[in-house]
């Protein structure tokens, strides 16, 4: 887990991420500017930093409602705002990007921040980009996993030779600058289904697993899967860690949980996916067995529990600002996390 | 409420005719509700690639979206080769998995013989059902005799059309008020 700065003695890791969403406040139907929206988001993983959460992410998303596109420049903005904690993208869309590019800059983010930039790289569950910026969306898939595994050569070797259908050829490439350490952690995001979880497990690279709603047990399949599949070619599994994230709310009781939260959920989804999230559905993110992380402070810190016998995850990755939650609303949950989750959590999961 | 009605192929007159008379008549019963008729033979709908129905564009995006939005939608198709023709199967590639979720949805069948009966049985229900629609399970099946150029010459037809656009209706009405009571116990 070294490879990785992960250090299982100190518990499972605690992360907050956004997609960057920009959205309205259903309650209100306004809208705050984008300006505001970025700058919110870099309060967050100063609050964030300061309440001893271990990790902060920022996604990418080439659309309508969305504000963080150059997600590795607000990324940056974070590096120089905080101090200890880990800052990554969630995802970098790898497959309409230059991995050169991809790397300069979140090595540059890590010498910024001191050691502290990872990269997750993704697929993208929506397509607009791949028009954006001058690619074929027929070559999803191919654009994905050639120019993955150039971001990991690129990470590996400091020198690069490297030749393949999408970009130029690399003939002794230097890419600089290097990360403080020698390498960058590079996880793959994996949505659904197993699929993706055993690409990544063939490829022996950490697994980022995203999730929505059912019940817990429905994601230990990819995970079962991503481990077999990594053993399947000889990788040790103990030292490739894993990462959950999904939905968290924290509230004084889970009927307020539920009732701060769905409405940002229902609209939310409704304006980025074209589907809202069923009412029933969200209700039943109150079993204890569900994938959900809402309830009351104890009622989240049993579902981690849970969650983390079943996966043995090394890091789980909260998303709580989606669909224009206001921001002190948002405060309210760092400083739950902070006070009462985190160190409960640490608690029961550090290996001694 | 908003009920649409998709009448699912390019080829012929017959099943266009059928939804002109089914949206008539549920204009005429019910001029509060806002309805709309899609007919795929006047839109240029590309072929399902797998992205999310909002990434099209032009009328791939507007036929979607619009049947998205809609609380009900009544379908009319041809039977083609002992099936669904091809254009309305690419409405459901297009659409997310659970499209209809909260949807009623009700069939207008036309086809050249009532050995055609049952394909809306077997092929397009189980669609519906997969896709979570709440099907009105008794469509109404229209055979080439019914028809006398671009009329329904068999009053049996009409009353069944009429019978059809109050399930619709009712159904909707129906689930809505359903549905709202449950989301009213879950208090949030």
């Amino acid at each position: 887990m070294e490879k990785y700065r992960i250090d299982p003695s100190k518990g499972m890791e605690f992360g907050l991420y956004t997609l960057g969403d920009h959205l309205p406040d259903p309650h209100t139907g306004k809208r705050i500017p984008a300006q505001q929206r970025l700058q919110e988001i870099i309060e967050l993983a100063k609050l964030a930093d300061q309440a001893g959460i271990d990790f902060f992410s920022v996604g990418e998303s080439h659309q309508d409602f969305f504000a963080t596109q150059a997600h590795a420049v607000v990324l940056s903005a974070i590096a120089q705002a905080t101090e200890n904690i880990k800052i990554a993208s969630s995802s970098t869309i790898i497959s309409t990007s230059d991995p050169v590019r991809v790397y300069e800059n979140f090595a540059t983010i890590d010498l910024i921040s001191g050691g502290r930039a990872e990269i997750v790289a993704g697929r993208a569950s929506r397509i607009g980009l791949f028009d954006l910026l001058g690619y074929n969306v027929r070559n999803y898939e191919e654009l994905f996993e050639e120019k993955f595994d150039l971001l990991r050569q690129i990470n590996e070797e400091e020198i690069v030779n490297w030749e393949g259908e999408f970009r130029a050829p690399l003939n002794n490439a230097k890419i600089l600058p290097r990360p403080l350490n020698g390498s960058l952690p590079i996880w793959r995001a994996v949505g659904g289904s197993p699929g993706s979880a055993i690409k990544a497990g063939y490829s022996g690279v950490p697994m980022f697993l995203a999730h929505l709603g059912g019940p817990a047990s429905s994601f230990k399949r990819s995970i079962d899967a991503y481990r077999q599949a990594a053993q399947s070619r000889g990788f040790d599994t103990d030292q490739l860690p894993v990462a959950t994230a999904g939905f968290f709310y924290a509230a004084e009781d889970m009927q307020t949980a539920l009732r701060d939260m769905y409405p940002h959920i229902n609209e939310g989804m409704k304006r980025t996916n074209g589907q809202g999230f069923p009412k029933q559905a969200f209700a039943q993110g109150a079993d204890p067995h569900s994938i959900i992380n809402i309830g009351s402070p104890e009622q989240i810190i049993e579902k981690m529990l849970y969650q983390h016998e079943m996966f043995g995850h090394q890091r789980y990755i909260a998303q709580i600002d989606f669909g224009g939650m206001p921001f002190d609303k948002l405060r309210k949950n760092i400083e739950i996390i902070g006070t009462e989750i985190l160190p409960a959590i640490k608690k029961h999961t550090a290996k001694k | 409420m908003k009920i649409v009605g998709l009448s699912g192929s390019k080829v012929g007159s017959k099943t266009r005719t059928a939804m002109d008379y089914t949206i008539t008549k549920l204009q005429e019963k019910y001029p509060e509700i806002e309805t709309e008729l899609l007919d795929l033979a006047d839109y240029d709908i590309q072929f399902s690639d797998g992205r999310n129905y909002l990434d099209y564009e032009g009328d791939t995006r507007y036929v979607t979206k619009t049947i998205m939005e809609a609380d009900a939608v009544i379908i009319g198709t041809p039977i083609f080769q002992a099936s669904i023709p091809a254009t309305l199967k690419n409405i459901f590639d297009l659409l997310p998995v659970n499209a209809f979720q909260d949807k009623i949805v009700s069939m207008v069948v036309t086809a050249g013989s009532a050995k055609h009966f049952l394909i809306a049985e077997q092929q397009l229900k189980p669609i519906l059902g997969y896709m979570k629609a709440q099907i009105v399970h008794t469509y109404v099946f229209i055979e080439e005799s019914d028809f006398y150029r671009k009329e329904i010459t068999n009053d049996d037809v009409h009353f069944r059309i009429e019978r059809l656009v109050e399930d619709t209706v009712v159904l909707t009405e129906t689930y809505t008020k359903i549905r709202e009571a449950k989301e009213a116990e879950y208090d949030f």
